[in-house]
């Protein structure tokens, strides 16, 4: 696998700052833009962190670093299928409205044992604990960890590679220095994606620093999508010019009398 | 190669679909048909959804129907009077077809109605030439002779009103008919993704008694026009038509025509048929399959709208 060229440096810095707080993440990312092509086949952008021990304080913490990174928004449906009459039809649907396009959670250990429950769950750290609403009636909420809905879109969305949790992700190059690589799949949607680095130290998280990421798709792939969209009517006519064309070259090249 | 299909949302093997495009063309090219009916499940089967496999057919298919219809305007084997009456209500069928389309994919229901109407379709159509072509061959084996079977030349479509003349296919038949078949036709290929080529030209022989001189250059010119038509509603209103996945498989579609058709003119009438027949039969039969077997996964996804 290719790294792509622009990295992630996570930098968790010393402090000094201020007094309670002595550790403090600061992130910097060489480019805020990854550009896919054409032939992109899914690659990985790779963050590099470091963190240098509180200089007030002899000594070491072990530190546990969790990186969530979350695409564009979108509105989906998940559809379940029954058998009626003999063959399989989708009976029942639920949307879940407003969740992330791609939801990536890279740790250095599994996150059940990087906090408690409760700190997990408020920090929405982990895939079971990322708010995932659904529209129930009216109302949009989430829902219990195993509902078959919630269960089945996640499981759909790691099968696309769009959701990922991994325990194992982030690696120690030094006690403090960590380096982790997010997976980036060829199908990854464009527009604005969101990295949150937490830092937890001893089951309390201890510091945090968004960043944001673009992901833009260029080429001649990129130009149809939108065009498709936004100009509807005048992309089917250039389509079905397209298709006029060929067909007309094809008799010509062909023509055997 | 790894290529990008912007709307499909998939990379693909650039050759994969070429092959895929070169063989459909080769098998329409050999019987004179669009191929849609093959080429709409084997984009479903490559991981491509139903929708976006059907919209950019109907692209596909207008350009290697305009291939055929360009010969057969040269050797003057069109009727294109027949063709713009036929037309006149296929836009009609298509517009209805698109609007359904759209309808039953809000409702999550897309793909069962596409199942269901290549089952029911093809298994039916598939099985009528099998039947038929069967019964010339048995025929041509006790040394009768294998003529194409045209019974009572008068039926219940001969008695209906609004009579016309069309002077190329030598025909008087009423205009009720010819726009029914004209709207089945382009209704037909909006929500399945085919021509119709296979539907239309035994529907033009047995109920308006077209002779076989114009029938396929008629098709064809109806096809080419319904599909274009086709394209340009599913862009406009569900977006959903891949104009690279369109591309590539016009190219192979187009080269491989016209080694279809040379293969085609060394076969007999009867075999051509049955083995379309058994061709239009069995892939009706997968889609069966699909539709009974318990699916992989119970769950789907369906994406409703980005924020």
């Amino acid at each position: 696998m290719r790294w792509l060229a622009p990295t992630l440096a996570i930098v968790a810095m010393a402090g000094g700052m201020t007094p309670a707080a002595a550790e403090r993440l600061v992130v910097s990312l060489s480019n805020h833009r990854v550009a896919v092509t054409s032939s992109f086949t899914g690659e990985d952008l790779v963050p590099n962190s470091t963190i240098e021990p509180d200089a007030g304080k002899t000594a070491q913490r072990a530190y546990d670093l969790v990186v969530t990174v979350t695409g564009p928004r979108e509105t989906l449906r998940t559809r379940r299928k029954e058998r009626v009459l003999g063959i399989w039809v989708n009976v029942d649907s639920r949307e879940f409205v407003r969740v992330p396009s791609y939801l990536t959670i890279l740790s250095n250990r599994p996150v059940t044992e990087i906090a408690s429950p409760e700190v997990l769950r408020r920090l929405q750290v982990g895939l079971d604990n990322y708010l995932l609403p659904q529209r129930i009636g009216p109302d949009v909420a989430d829902t219990v960890r195993d509902d078959p809905f919630r269960v089945a879109f996640v499981r759909l969305k790691i099968q696309q590679n769009l959701y990922r949790e991994s325990g194992a992700a982030v690696t120690f190059l030094t006690p403090t220095v960590f380096r982790a690589a997010i997976p980036l799949p060829a199908n990854v949607p464009t527009g604005g994606y969101a990295i949150d680095v937490k830092l937890f130290a001893n089951g309390a998280m201890i510091a945090g620093t968004p960043t944001a990421l673009e992901v833009i798709k260029t080429g001649i792939e990129q130009y149809a999508a939108e065009a498709a969209v936004n100009y509807g009517l005048l992309y089917g006519l250039a389509v079905a010019m397209m298709a006029l064309f060929i067909g007309w070259f094809g008799s010509v090249i062909f023509r055997r009398d | 190669m790894q290529i990008y299909l912007p709307i499909a949302d998939l990379p693909v093997n650039i050759f994969l679909v070429l092959g895929m495009g070169l063989a459909v063309g080769f098998i329409s090219g050999m019987f004179g048909i669009g191929g849609g009916f093959l080429m709409t499940p084997l984009l479903i089967f490559i991981g491509i959804s139903p929708a976006v496999a059907v919209a950019s057919v109907a692209s596909h298919i207008a350009a290697s129907s305009f291939t055929g219809a360009i010969n057969y305007w040269r050797k003057r084997a069109l009727d294109v009077a027949l063709a713009m009456m036929l037309l006149s209500a296929g836009i009609v069928g298509t517009a209805v077809g698109v609007w359904l389309f759209t309808k039953l994919r809000e409702l999550d229901q897309l793909d069962l109605v596409i199942g269901l109407s290549y089952v029911t379709l093809l298994s039916l159509v598939g099985g009528m030439m099998i039947y038929e072509s069967v019964q010339a061959e048995m025929r041509a084996r006790k040394g009768m002779p294998a003529t194409l079977r045209r019974p009572g030349s008068h039926t219940w479509v001969h008695k209906l009103p609004f009579k016309l003349r069309f002077k190329r296919s030598k025909i008087y038949v009423s205009a009720i008919p010819v726009w029914g078949i004209g709207f089945i036709i382009g209704f037909v290929g909006a929500i399945m993704g085919i021509g119709g080529g296979f539907l239309l030209v035994p529907m033009l022989i047995y109920f308006l008694r077209v002779p076989t001189a114009t029938v396929i250059g008629t098709s064809m010119v109806l096809t080419l026009i319904t599909m274009a038509s086709a394209t340009v509603m599913h862009a406009a209103t569900n977006h959903l038509v891949d104009a690279v996945l369109a591309l590539i498989l016009m190219v192979g579609g187009v080269i491989g025509a016209q080694f279809g058709v040379r293969t085609g003119q060394k076969m007999r009438g009867e075999r051509l048929r049955l083995l379309l027949g058994l061709l239009v039969f069995a892939v009706g039969l997968r889609f069966a399959y699909e539709l009974v077997v318990k699916p992989d996964d119970l769950f789907s996804l369906r994406q409703v709208r980005n924020v």
